[in-house]
């Protein structure tokens, strides 16, 4: 039988296998009634103890969102989206902000464990007080739903003069700080799910680099939804002043469930003179059952803006998960010599679906960017890679690098590769790449013959395939991204 | 005679293009263990077929006949299996493995062999030296270690990642196709000496050409001849100046 096609069956036969990070962990919650009105807006601003501005902000974007209408354009259907049917507020009875582990939910605690992704950061919460000298330099802000229990490193990171904390921390404890950012990347109406998110987001990060600094670890944040039917409205803000230095990693995985769940989270960077910030993702939302029932939606807004001159923002995404992924970070390139970068893996087997790339806008002379998408298919899984590239009038000698690979497994898939190409400057270049291909019977035979099983082989040619990719991530995030790749497309072949 | 590598009456065909197409007719061979045996015979005669039936490429269909490995139905079991019992083949044109680190490849492969075979696996410092040794001795540079799996490879340096692998592996037996690869001395000089190098009496090797060259860099036990699907002869040595003075003529009337 041909290997393909034995490929194909094993797709298929993955689908079987349960999530296996399917779990629900059980601590009490306090729950928001079901729906979207102006009475939740002002339910959630009020028990998150925001300032009247605040209030006011989510006030007039939930107003927006109701004259707006959900976007039709991506390569994805699904059925409508019932907004009144979901609960907008979850938070773990607990009392904010332990300073030590003995104060943690022990269910959260297991809920760590069970993750099994790199927390060695289990041991480095673990030692929240006295551990700090010997271990690695990776801070956790851990949101536990929507409501971040635990945050470590925030002292040592206070002597760098860094503020790494949840927002809603921020809101109140800096309040001038994120008034001055907040929705200047992606403002309230900037898309339907963007003023959503602005009306009703219950949490997410803060991070502030003060010029000169540069970070010294590694911000890391490990997102989970848990409770039943709880939207999740996720909320960053990185701002990095002149000549400062970030890395932020974001790490997600969720529970298996029936009801289709929305995650419609926003990211903005702001990156000034000199400054760099690197945002890397690691997605594994739940992605429904073989049937593609009760997956994730997943549509998030991504954007950071390189405000001054020679500053670099870098997205590195690995998708593995959700029933649907709408996503594209994307990088204004405002700063004269600016750059902007965009690494992607998205794997989508089954019947997730996958809409997700970059938008490139150059704005100033000089710029770079650089998009490397790699996109894998397989059962009967359907990803479109659709990126935009910008040179407006002022970006001279701009330049832009694309190269958009697709890889498919079996034939009951589909990649599909959408680019758009805008130039208004006669000396901007852009350059744009685009392979498909599959991987061959020969491949997957030379490694057989070498002992490799199916499997194996074609976790090897996937992860070789995605390797100009992984290699952008952060090493501990690299080696649990190529472990991910695997389980996803496990069972793929035989 | 041990049983170690034995075919008898094979059978097997390729569809091509919706056609089913006979390949190997009824084809009887054996490989003592410690012999180094060679295959020639003209283009089409079905010596590449033969070779990927016995590693168990997908694409060819059994349609009679057995082969057994060290007392094992063959033909029963996976590419992976076949590996882990000992067998190896070294392709004619090996296949590449974009953005597939080769170090990391090869420490894969050993490990899934090693695993197999129930020994204990090498960890990425003991598999570093074991591999060092190795590249010395075939004078690869280590640059071919960090480098794509045969990406960008010369045909010489993808003949040594192939005889690499195979001192690696330490398979009983080899399965050496170099039925196009006969213009290029270099590599026919690289495969023979790595042939040279594990002849052991627990070391077998069939050796696939349809250039008598090769035997000037390999001395076989034995010599096959093979056309439309058999072997039709088998000597010694010296069939290859036979070959080499009167072409395959005189062994296809004799088998007419």
């Amino acid at each position: 039988m041909p290997a393909v096609t034995e490929t194909r069956e094993t797709v298929e036969k993955l689908a079987k296998s349960s999530y296996e990070w399917g779990f629900e962990t059980d601590i009490e919650m306090d729950i928001a009634p079901k729906g979207l009105s102006e009475e939740t807006v002002r339910l959630i601003s009020e028990r998150k103890g925001e300032p009247q501005w605040m209030l006011e902000w989510r006030l007039k974007a939930f107003r927006a969102w109701l004259q707006m209408e959900e976007p039709g354009w991506a390569h994805i259907h699904h059925p409508p989206i019932d907004y009144q049917d979901a609960h907008y507020f979850a938070q773990p009875k607990k009392k904010p902000g332990p300073k030590s582990l003995d104060e943690v939910d022990p269910e959260l605690l297991k809920t760590y464990a069970k993750l099994g992704i790199p927390l060695h950061e289990q041991a480095l919460l673990a030692g929240v007080e006295g551990a700090e000298e010997q271990r690695l330099p990776v801070a956790v802000d851990a949101v536990f739903d929507s409501v971040s229990v635990a945050t470590t490193f925030r002292k040592t990171l206070a002597e760098a003069g860094v503020i790494f904390c949840p927002i809603s921390d921020a809101i109140r404890e800096y309040p001038e700080l994120v008034r001055k950012y907040l929705g200047t990347v992606v403002p309230i109406v900037d898309n339907f799910f963007a003023a959503l998110n602005s009306a009703v987001f219950t949490d997410g990060s803060f991070v502030y680099i003060p010029e000169g600094v540069r970070c010294p670890m590694e911000l890391s944040t490990y997102f989970r939804i848990n409770a039943r039917n709880t939207g999740q409205f996720e909320r960053t803000l990185i701002i990095a002043e002149d000549r400062a230095t970030v890395s932020y990693l974001e790490g997600c995985t969720a529970p298996q469930r029936d009801e289709n769940q929305l995650h419609a989270a926003v990211v903005e960077l702001i990156a000034m003179e000199d400054a760099s910030i690197k945002y890397s993702t690691v997605q594994n939302w739940y992605p429904g059952d073989d049937e593609g029932r009760g997956g994730i939606y997943n549509f998030v807004t991504k954007r950071g803006i390189c405000r001054g001159a020679r500053s670099k923002i870098s997205w590195t995404q690995v998708e593995t998960g959700s029933a649907i992924t709408w996503k594209y970070p994307s990088c204004v390139l405002a700063g004269e010599g600016s750059v902007g970068e965009f690494y992607s893996v998205a794997v989508t087997n089954n019947h997730q679906q996958a809409d997700t790339g970059t938008k490139m806008i150059h704005l100033a002379p000089n710029t770079r960017s650089t998009i490397i998408a790699k996109t894998i298919s397989a059962g009967h899984s359907d990803s479109t890679y659709r990126g935009l590239v910008r040179m407006q009038p002022k970006a001279r000698n701009a330049r832009n690098f694309t190269q958009c690979d697709s890889l498919l497994i079996g034939d009951q898939c589909g990649a599909h590769t959408v680019p758009y190409i805008e130039s208004r400057n006669m000396t901007a270049r852009v350059e744009h790449e685009a392979t498909t291909s599959k991987i061959s019977e020969d491949q997957l035979f030379y490694c057989r013959s070498r002992g490799l099983s199916e499997e194996d082989a074609v976790g090897l040619i996937v992860n070789g395939f995605c390797r100009e990719v992984l290699k952008e991530l952060p090493m501990e995030f690299a080696v649990e991204a190529q472990k991910l790749l695997q389980i996803s497309l496990e069972g793929s072949v035989g | 005679m041990s049983d170690f590598l034995k075919i008898q009456g094979l059978q097997a065909r390729i569809d091509a293009d919706g056609t089913p197409k006979d390949i190997l007719k009824g084809l009887d061979l054996e490989v003592p263990k410690g012999e180094v045996h060679v295959i020639m015979g003209p283009n089409g005669s079905g010596k590449s077929t033969l070779s990927y039936v016995l590693a168990g490429r997908d694409d060819y269909e059994v349609t009679g006949g057995s082969a057994t490995f060290k007392g094992q139905d063959l033909l029963a079991l996976e590419p992976e299996e076949r590996a882990a019992l000992g067998l190896f083949l070294a392709f004619q044109s090996p296949v590449e493995l974009p953005g597939v680190n080769n170090a990391n490849f090869l420490r894969t492969a050993v490990n899934a062999v090693r695993r197999a075979r129930g020994e204990a696996e090498l960890d990425a410092v003991a598999f570093l030296k074991a591999v060092r040794a190795e590249t010395k001795h075939l004078s690869m540079s280590d640059d071919m270690l960090k480098r794509a799996v045969n990406v960008g490879f010369s045909g010489g340096e993808k003949k040594r990642n192939e005889v690499l692998q195979m001192r690696l592996l330490q398979p009983s037996f080899a399965i050496l196709d170099e039925t196009d690869s006969g213009l290029d001395i270099d590599a026919l000089r690289i495969v023979a000496e790595g042939v040279n190098s594990l002849r052991s009496p627990d070391f077998s090797a069939l050796v696939i050409t349809h250039h008598q060259r090769l035997l000037d860099y390999i001395v076989p036990d034995r010599v096959h001849v093979m056309a439309h699907g058999r072997i039709i002869h088998s000597g010694g040595p010296d069939i290859a100046k036979t070959l080499e003075k009167q072409g395959y003529t005189q062994f296809l009337e004799a088998a007419a």
